[in-house]
């Protein structure tokens, strides 16, 4: 039998390289869902991806439009992108070390701007596809390849980050939280504003086994474990929301849009007799 | 407003202008309809420019928050339909380089504008320097060709724009508009041109489903959002434009396609001005804000009974090799007067047996007119 998804998909180049346990794979599987119920037309969507083990979800998998960029600048040229082409889904997936380390700054100013991208951040808490390097979501402590003696760093809070700084729509889910995930990607599209997933994925390879977690299954199961929503986390103390993922909707606020915003000077000169 | 309707404004009006707000009416003379940029002296006067005026032709200007972000959203733009644009100055050129190779490597149509003040670093930052002419050619890392233009004047520096996106789209390659801080920052009068009689180059599109990256030396490109379903990557790729990072083959298939196109074209590309050559002795190279005193230079040691002729290069890169070796082979001896310690005069001593002489200024205070005399005088005396 033929999944009604693989459709979505460049079948051509299957199977995937993702390791075995990955997550890409979940969060691949999730969006053809989301776009299949959301009846979206690929044709309509745009990819935009950096680099890293992340960007490979869509890039070269999901079947559209796809612009794979340089490490970090996936927001950026994104931005360029919607402005052109404003009645498009242009959509950002890429990771933690692409999107929140070398690309942090192009993140918190598209938020600031409410420009109508939608940005899934998978955070697996390492750089995988170097061969597991520290990045800034490695929780202290740590021992990476980088941080040989521990993390001697505190990690990005990206969704918190994200919602700061101004973000219309911003969530966090992990890859064990599959239809909380869907709904909330469906949320994030169908938003007109700068919309932010923040995704906790899992890394077998290169950070599960640093931290006692040698399978897939094993961050899976602390996922389940460990997630707290964030409604039950007020008036809890850091101490006790430490190792814990908080889950929920960060932001759901109503802003204009950024295009929207240019387009709306650009119409006033039409208005101006020759 | 539409373009039609603000450029008949403009028709045959002569303006007293800045060479970088020069730049930026041949930018939207030549249909750019994106410009994304960050603040920098002195290049800001693009920006300016291009915020006020872009709207009124139904484009866009955006402010990102650093140079990488401008040039990426400009490549991203280029392939949702805009005709791109940015412009800076020498750090943030620095910042550029990276997205620059990515534009080459993706073939993407752009133009990138550098006024250039002196460096390294922070350098000089509000006076003018020529000294990014090899940054321009090799800042980005691998193997590429690059088309860079130097304009001496702000009329140039308007038609020479118009010429910069039709490179751009005629090759499928980002362009570097090298102005300087000196031909930026001047005041000149500029006369514009009816549209309707200015050549511009359409953008070479294909609405079928073709290879975007391969097939023949340059190929069509397809816009986002379509139905085609392109891959667009930074990554050694097919035809296809998927990738293929680890046939030797595949790399040196696209890489030396790349480099062709602007490499088999080079005596296409290549404009350059000729003066007094034919009986000349010695020749005078210069481009940009210093051919202007190498010019005066030149009709003074003329005056003075020394057979001296002169070259001002327009196109930088790809360089005019053909002229100059063909030129070098009459004179005895070759002076550059450039804002470098000798960045070009290095590019022509591959091309030459003469003796090559650089006549460097630097400390961002333009050449006078003596100072280059008296270097060449003196030189030629010897003998």
């Amino acid at each position: 039998m033929k999944n009604e998804l693989l459709k979505y998909l460049r079948t051509d180049i299957l199977p995937t390289e993702f390791c075995s346990g990955c997550g890409c794979g979940t969060v691949l599987n999730i969006f053809c869902h989301v776009v299949d119920e959301l009846k979206i037309n690929p044709d309509d969507i745009i990819m935009v991806t950096g680099i890293g083990c992340s960007s490979w979800i869509p890039s070269p998998y999901f079947s559209a439009d796809t612009l794979h960029t340089t490490h970090g600048r996936a927001i950026a040229f994104a931005t360029g992108v919607k402005v052109m082409k404003p009645d498009k889904h242009v959509i950002v997936i890429a990771g933690d070390g692409d999107l929140a380390g070398i690309g942090g700054n192009h993140l918190i100013h598209a938020a600031r701007r409410n420009i109508g991208l939608t940005v899934f951040l998978v955070n697996n808490y390492i750089y995988g596809m170097t061969g597991g390097q520290v990045s800034p979501t490695t929780p202290s402590n740590v021992p990476t390849t980088t941080t040989p003696y521990g993390n001697t760093e505190p990690a990005f809070k990206i969704a918190e980050l994200v919602s700061a700084a101004g973000a219309s729509y911003v969530a966090r889910w992990t890859t064990y939280q599959v239809f909380h995930l869907k709904k909330a990607m469906k949320d994030a599209i169908l938003n007109k504003g700068f919309s932010f997933i923040e995704i906790c994925s899992q890394c077998p390879t290169s950070y599960g086994k640093r931290v006692g977690m040698r399978e897939g299954i094993d961050q899976l199961k602390d996922f389940r474990d460990n997630s707290i929503d964030l409604k039950k986390t007020a008036g809890m103390k850091d101490e006790e929301l430490e190792n814990k993922f908080i889950v929920g909707k960060f932001a759901e606020r109503n802003r204009t849009e950024f295009t929207e915003n240019l387009r709306n000077i650009n119409r006033k000169f039409d208005e101006v007799p020759v | 407003m539409t373009r039609e309707n603000y450029l008949s404004k403009l028709k045959n009006r002569t303006l007293f202008i800045q060479g970088d707000e020069a730049a930026a009416y041949g930018a939207l003379y030549a249909g750019c309809n994106f410009f994304a940029g960050y603040p920098i002296t002195p290049a800001s006067e693009v920006a300016e420019l291009m915020a006020k005026e872009l709207p009124k032709v139904d484009g866009y200007y955006i402010q990102m928050e650093d140079e990488i972000a401008s040039i990426g959203a400009m490549i991203g733009a280029a392939w949702s339909g805009g005709k791109s644009m940015t412009a800076t100055s020498g750090p943030g050129f620095s910042l550029m380089q990276e997205n620059i190779g990515y534009a080459c490597m993706t073939e993407t149509p752009c133009v990138i504008v550098n006024v250039q003040r002196s460096g390294p670093s922070t350098g000089q930052a509000t006076l003018a320097a020529q000294g990014d002419m090899l940054q321009a050619r090799w800042g980005t890392h691998g193997d590429h060709e690059m088309i860079a233009l130097s304009p001496s004047s702000v009329q140039e520096s308007f038609d020479l724009m118009l010429e910069a996106f039709n490179l751009s789209e005629k090759y499928r390659n980002p362009v570097i508009f090298l102005l300087d801080g000196e031909v930026g920052h001047i005041r000149e009068k500029v006369v514009f041109p009816d549209i309707n009689e200015v050549n511009i180059h359409p953008r070479n599109i294909s609405k079928e489903k073709v290879d975007v990256f391969g097939g023949m030396r340059i190929p069509p490109m397809i816009e986002f959002g379509q139905g085609h379903r392109i891959h667009v990557t930074g990554s050694t790729h097919k035809s296809n434009g998927m990738r293929d990072v680890v046939s030797q083959e595949a790399h040196d298939k696209l890489i030396r396609r790349l480099n062709d196109k602007i490499e088999s074209n080079r005596d296409e590309i290549s404009k350059y001005e000729l003066h007094f050559t034919d009986d000349m002795e010695y020749l005078v190279v210069s481009y940009g804000a210093s051919a202007r005193p190498s010019m005066g230079a030149v009709l003074k040691l003329r005056e003075k009974g020394y057979k001296v002729g002169f070259l001002r290069l327009i196109t930088i890169w790809p360089f005019s090799s053909t002229i100059v070796k063909e030129l070098g082979k009459k004179v005895k001896n070759i002076f550059v007067p450039e804002m470098n310690l000798g960045q070009i005069s290095r590019e022509i001593e591959r091309f030459v047996s003469c003796a090559v002489h650089p006549v460097s200024k630097i400390g961002g205070v333009a050449h006078t007119i003596n100072e280059i005399v008296y270097e060449i005088e003196s030189e030629v005396k010897k003998y």
